[in-house]
């Protein structure tokens, strides 16, 4: 094809997507359309995957059999999450092997947030509340995105997300009813968590160069500071509801503007976290390689086992 | 021996009543782990009545490049739309 003949296809192209027409697997998109949707479709589904594990380690040792099978089916949940992602980003041609190569050796990232560990109860009620609350905010703006299995696979996981955040707010409320060693640990979750949420809307505007090759790919439908601040603006009343502070000194309503202002977010940290030197960064790519190893006897047998059934049905019918 | 399992396609009733829609992919070793995986996957809930999965590699796609040649023959035919025809007012339930 001629340079003036891309040229063409990707003016076409652009234009398609201005209409609000979707991107199909098979038509013809620019290489960059393909490799940025593979690079963000991969890691968010890696995101939920590397999800799980924060709170799978809560399972064994919730509190109640109601909270139990809630937190099972939740982390049930992101599991099915990251399966409808992947499958949605095998559509642009890179394989599922491929994809955790990507992820286990550290060339793919997932959300920094999981880098965090859940050390007490509270955090699994904060983690559900703040970062499933945060998820959502992002996800919500992707249900409309250019690329269609990827819109199907928002549409899909937002409908299922709204039970995630609700149990855990329903937890951080209980506790912060309960006894006032209670309340303390879900204030306690509530400020170690606060600031890596609002870290997950990514860097400040001005520091996001994709931005407006986002926004043109409807990969993005908001910026990253409108997105958080839609976050603070809905979760400050929250926390004043169950009677949590906000652990924001310069947290203040703005009449002007109908918002919250808040403080600077330790962009020091975020980039320490976002380069593989946050608290559990080791720890969770180790739990990922090992359940991959180990598990690969088993995927080898299923493999062989239904090469042997197939032979069988061949030669039963010679 | 460094082998995938192969990618299905899933396909779900959502009720008696309604076709099969396409629901989304997975990996399976055979046909039978495609479908428990589909449940598991794709209806957590209540979601389905009834589940085809098939191995994607048997599915003849037609080529987005060529929908010129392969649809546009229909675009002419105005003919096969009742708007085409002219009939007096009066007709009615028509």
């Amino acid at each position: 094809m001629s340079e003036a003949q891309i040229k063409s296809l990707e003016e076409e192209f652009e234009a398609r997507i201005a209409r609000d027409e979707k991107i199909e697997p098979k038509d013809w998109m620019p290489e960059k359309y393909r490799k940025t949707h593979i690079r963000q479709m991969s890691q968010h589904a890696h995101s939920e995957i590397v999800g799980m594990l924060p709170e799978g380690n809560w399972i064994s040792r919730a509190p109640s059999l109601r909270r139990k099978v809630a937190l099972l089916a939740k982390v049930q949940d992101e599991g099915g999450h990251g399966l409808y992602l992947y499958s949605a980003t095998e559509t642009l041609g890179i394989t599922r092997d491929e994809m955790f190569q990507q992820l286990h050796s550290g060339k793919a990232k997932y959300s920094s947030i999981f880098n965090y560990p859940a050390v007490t109860w509270a955090d699994i009620g904060a983690i559900g509340w703040l970062v499933d609350g945060a998820a959502i905010i992002n996800q919500v703006a992707l249900c409309g995105t250019s690329f269609g299995p990827y819109a199907r696979a928002m549409v899909r996981i937002c409908k299922e997300e709204s039970f995630h955040q609700r149990q855990g707010y329903e937890i951080t409320l209980k506790l912060a009813q309960g006894t006032p060693e209670q309340k303390a640990m879900a204030q306690d979750a509530l400020n170690r968590w606060w600031w890596p949420s609002l870290m997950m809307f990514g860097p400040k505007d001005d520091e996001s160069p994709n931005t407006a090759q986002s926004m043109k790919w409807k990969l993005k439908r908001k910026t990253n500071d409108e997105l958080r601040q839609q976050f603070v603006d809905q979760t400050v009343p929250q926390a004043e509801l169950i009677g949590l502070t906000i652990p924001d000194p310069e947290l203040k309503w703005n009449e002007e503007k109908q918002g919250y202002d808040f403080g600077e977010i330790d962009w020091d940290e975020f980039w320490q976290v976002v380069k593989g030197h946050g608290p559990c960064n080791k720890e969770r790519m180790k739990a990922r390689v090992s359940a991959w190893e180990n598990g690969e006897w088993v995927r080898d047998a299923a493999i062989v086992y239904a090469e042997k059934q197939q032979d069988k049905k061949l030669n039963k019918a010679v | 021996m460094k082998k995938e399992w192969p990618l299905w396609e899933v396909f779900v009733r959502s009720k008696n009543g309604l076709e099969h829609r396409h629901f989304g992919s997975l990996h399976a070793a055979d046909a039978e782990m495609a479908l428990e995986n589909a449940r598991d996957v794709y209806t957590r809930r209540n979601e389905g009545v009834s589940i085809w999965v098939v191995e994607s590699k048997n599915i003849t796609a037609s080529n987005p490049e060529h929908n010129a040649e392969l649809f546009e023959p229909a675009q002419d035919k105005v003919y096969r739309h009742p708007t085409f025809y002219d009939l007096p007012d009066e007709i009615k339930h028509m």
